[in-house]
């Protein structure tokens, strides 16, 4: 080999694509060669740099809710949030009609039942797209800090709510960081915390889903799913891990919220 | 009807969950290909529209790199219709440092400068900037988009060994503009 043919081959060793037979020929031009060797080394360590600088860039929030914007709205948006969704009440409605045996009034609180997890369940099914999209993109955390002080406040003027960002590395539950998520096309704030190996996704919003009192647990494509509302916000934990486990967790977030009284 | 409309909507679904995640990439590309942050907004939109219109044909095989050449697309037709003028680089604005270095000479291989000290990431966005194409393009898709050689390819349109030469003359260039850039800061 000579130092011409070195001179490219050797960018192929260092990005890892180069196969066995030729990395041995750059390593064997490399030992006898000081200015290949030189040049080897600059790149390596210019490489390095560079992935160590954080250069790409993260995508203007404005820029994400323009593309949201421009696309047909996902299921969950025609059911508009806090509104009941009129296809399927008027179904349900020509279903009971059509038998006629119960009162106007049993059927529509069935049927408020019905419509309510109905859609409950489509945006349990938005959230865990969310929750697998923050873990493909390799950009889980905006801000990303262990101190409940520093992810706070970082959500000022990025999502209309303040959400409680607690603290439970003590209890087991690591705060990893924040971030800004979008949901059928409306930011949300998103604090990440881990367990083991397994993340979860804190979602809070001021409307997402129907408003519950007492937690809801799914189990969407295998993620378990915790829905609750507090404090005027709406709250949506996902993650791989059981749903005991997620249930825990939704306990001690319950129990920081209310630090006076039981959860 | 109302059949059509939810398979739209499921369509819209897979398409967010398939594409939304290389937004940044596809960003950091535009903004590097048109080197300021107002065009690269319009590029990235245009490139995901045309990504959803397509959608349809989409078979693969990676979703990062298809998004990638559509991108590139719309770029060289931007270029196209303004007649091949590139936009004025917005990451130098505040210093002009970066225009006046002598980018293209060849690199320097006295073995003193081995090794390269941390640079901050400003002025590595700025040296980046000031490579010309193809010789940008490989370097983002290389060091920002994490592109195998392949895949790289296949967004610029070129062989495999087009892309490794160009990858070694873009890596020359800067590493060139590097030192120059040492030099100069105290």
């Amino acid at each position: 080999m000579n130092c011409a043919e070195c001179e490219i081959l050797l960018h192929a060793l260092i990005d890892g694509e180069l196969d066995a037979g030729h990395a041995r020929e750059v390593e064997v031009h490399v030992a006898t060669c000081a200015g290949c060797a030189e040049k080897l080394e600059a790149f390596r360590n210019m490489r390095i740099t560079m992935a160590g600088a954080g250069l790409k860039e993260t995508a203007p929030a404005r820029l994400r809710s323009r593309i949201e914007g421009a696309l047909p709205a996902s299921t969950a948006r025609v059911i508009a949030p806090r509104q009941f969704s009129r296809p399927s009440r008027r179904s349900f409605f020509g279903g009971f009609a059509a038998g006629s045996v119960l009162s106007a009034a049993v059927a529509a609180s069935l049927v408020l039942t019905a419509v309510r997890n109905d859609r409950d369940q489509t945006t349990a099914g938005e959230v865990v797209s969310a929750h697998i999209r923050s873990l493909q993109a390799g950009h889980l955390m905006d801000v990303e800090t262990s101190d409940q002080h520093t992810v706070k406040p970082w959500f000022d003027g990025r999502v209309d709510v303040a959400p409680p960002v607690i603290d439970l590395t003590a209890q087991g539950f690591t705060l990893l960081g924040g971030r800004l998520d979008y949901i059928d096309g409306e930011a949300v704030a998103s604090v990440v915390y881990q367990r083991r190996k397994h993340v979860i996704n804190l979602f809070v919003a001021q409307r997402l889903g129907t408003e519950r009192a007492t937690v809801t647990t799914t189990t969407v494509q295998g993620y378990s799913v915790c829905h609750w509302s507090d404090k005027g916000l709406d709250f949506w934990a996902v993650s791989d891990l059981d749903a005991d486990e997620l249930r825990e967790f939704v306990q001690k977030i319950s129990a920081a919220l209310h630090p006076a009284g039981p959860s | 009807m109302a059949g059509d409309a939810n398979e739209e909507r499921e369509k819209a679904q897979r398409f967010r969950d398939a594409a939304l995640p290389y937004l940044d990439d596809v960003f950091t590309l535009a903004r590097y290909l048109m080197r300021n942050a107002a065009d690269a907004d319009d590029a990235a939109q245009e490139c995901y529209l045309r990504a959803w219109r397509h959608f349809d044909s989409y078979r693969g095989p990676a979703m990062k790199p298809w998004l990638l050449t559509i991108l590139r697309n719309v770029c060289n037709a931007e270029f196209a219709r303004r007649g091949r003028q590139e936009s004025p680089m917005d990451f130098a604005e505040e210093e002009s440092a970066a225009e006046v270095l002598p980018m293209w000479q060849e690199p320097q291989t006295s073995p003193e400068i081995v090794l390269l000290r941390q640079q901050d990431s400003d002025t590595i966005r700025k040296l980046v900037t000031a490579l010309p194409q193809p010789f940008r393009e490989a370097i983002v898709l290389r060091e920002m988009n994490d592109l195998s050689y392949h895949e790289m390819a296949e967004v610029a349109g070129v062989p495999v060994g087009t892309v490794m030469s160009r990858l070694a003359r873009a890596r020359s260039m800067l590493r060139a503009a590097w030192n120059v850039a040492e030099g100069s800061t105290p």
